[in-house]
């Protein structure tokens, strides 16, 4: 499981990646750079899921297969796997997207 | 070409949103002022994570800055983004030949002529590699932007049926796949239909303002500062939110045949008409 998030966390401008259970937002496992709560990431990222999956499941597109919340200081991406569990990252606001994305799409189908 | 940068910086300072970054990056970049269009390109990226040519023109200041490595990484994702971006081509291209690998960088020509056949510019590339020299550096597809800009070209192929007055028609009521809501979940404009055709416009506004508080709140207790946006893609669709003001909050759905870089121009544009439509409210 280490090794999965070391992937994510390699891609330059990653402070830190986790996996969390989406149903009650606690960890799983993480990797996280020092100052990040990973609780709060933990628990902010599974609500913020939860709502997302809702509002798309309204409007008849289904569950999310990537989000990423955009804001000035950095950026939240979320992988929700097939096994319930949120594959999360924190980045810097300039980090590459698209790498971190495949990555986490990838982690999301190790993740059992 | 100060007076370009200096009316494109008041252009970006007045609709930081806008792709009015791609120009005044590139022009900076022309001047050689390249820390500046390295700030103005990385600003753009994060505002456009999914905007091609944003990757492109970063590759470029990278280039420029002899920082190969990233601008290979930038260029490659340019590329899983828009298979066809001549510039991305060229560049992979150009830095393939840097590090002596001239097979790949006749390849990525070639696939850049397949898309642009009549750009002299890429055989003389190929000429060049074939016979053993560097092709240029990478310039912008279209290296001399006439009065339309490059950004307004880029966002014209990108959305190619975005047409200002039916986004706002989206707004005032017509089945775009477009809802602007307040803060409480109540809809202001616009109609959403899930793929059977029903009216869903209600359901997702009121699931959607919640998901606005969450955003918001997650964003600032991570130390994130103020959320500027939230793209997701979907099994069946994908979808970008954003506020075009700090009370309302603007949905844009389409179908997963629009990738989320093209989804957020149309996103940008709709913003913008519906800051428009409720300042004149």
């Amino acid at each position: 499981m280490n090794h999965t998030l070391d992937l994510i966390t390699r891609v330059r401008g990653v402070r830190g990646a986790m996996l969390v259970s989406a149903d009650d937002g606690l960890i799983v496992a993480e990797q996280l750079m020092e100052g990040i709560k990973g609780s709060t990431v933990a628990a902010l990222a599974a609500s913020l899921a939860g709502r997302l999956r809702r509002a798309m499941e309204a409007a008849g597109i289904g569950a999310s297969v990537f989000w990423h919340l955009q804001a000035d200081k950095g950026t939240l991406l979320v992988v929700p796997a097939a096994s319930g569990m949120l594959v999360v990252a924190v980045a810097e606001p300039d980090v590459n997207i698209g790498l971190v994305r495949l990555e986490l799409l990838r982690a999301g189908e190790t993740v059992v | 070409m100060a007076d370009d940068v200096r009316a494109l910086s008041a252009q970006l300072a007045q609709d930081p949103q806008s792709l009015v970054f791609l120009r005044l990056a590139e022009a900076l970049r022309r001047k050689g002022q390249l820390d500046a269009a390295l700030r103005v390109a990385l600003n753009g990226l994060e505002r456009h994570p999914h905007l091609a040519d944003a990757h492109d023109l970063y590759a470029r200041v990278l280039t420029d800055k002899h920082d190969y490595e990233r601008a290979f990484d930038e260029w490659d994702m340019a590329l899983r983004i828009a298979p066809n971006h001549t510039g991305a081509l060229k560049g992979l291209a150009f830095l393939y030949f840097k590090v002596g690998d001239l097979q790949q960088a006749e390849t990525h020509l070639e696939l850049a002529k397949r898309v642009e056949p009549d750009d002299p510019t890429i055989t003389q590339a190929i000429d060049m590699v074939r016979g053993g020299a560097s092709p240029p550096s990478p310039e912008p597809s279209h290296a001399e932007p006439p009065a339309e800009t490059a950004a307004s070209a880029t966002a014209a192929v990108a959305t190619p049926v975005l047409d200002e007055s039916r986004v706002f028609a989206g707004l005032e009521g017509a089945q775009e796949g477009l809802v602007l809501l307040d803060a409480a979940g109540r809809v202001l404009g616009g109609a959403l239909r899930n793929p059977a055709g029903a009216d869903v416009t209600d359901a997702v506004a009121a699931y959607l303002a919640g998901v606005s508080q969450e955003a918001a709140r997650t964003a600032k207790l991570l130390g994130l500062g103020a959320w500027s946006g939230l793209s997701a893609e979907g099994k069946h669709g994908n979808v970008h939110v954003s506020q075009p003001s700090k009370d309302a909050l603007l949905l844009v759905v389409r179908d997963r045949g629009v990738p989320l870089g093209r989804l957020a121009i149309l996103a940008q544009r709709a913003t913008g008409m519906a800051r428009r439509w409720l300042d004149a409210q």
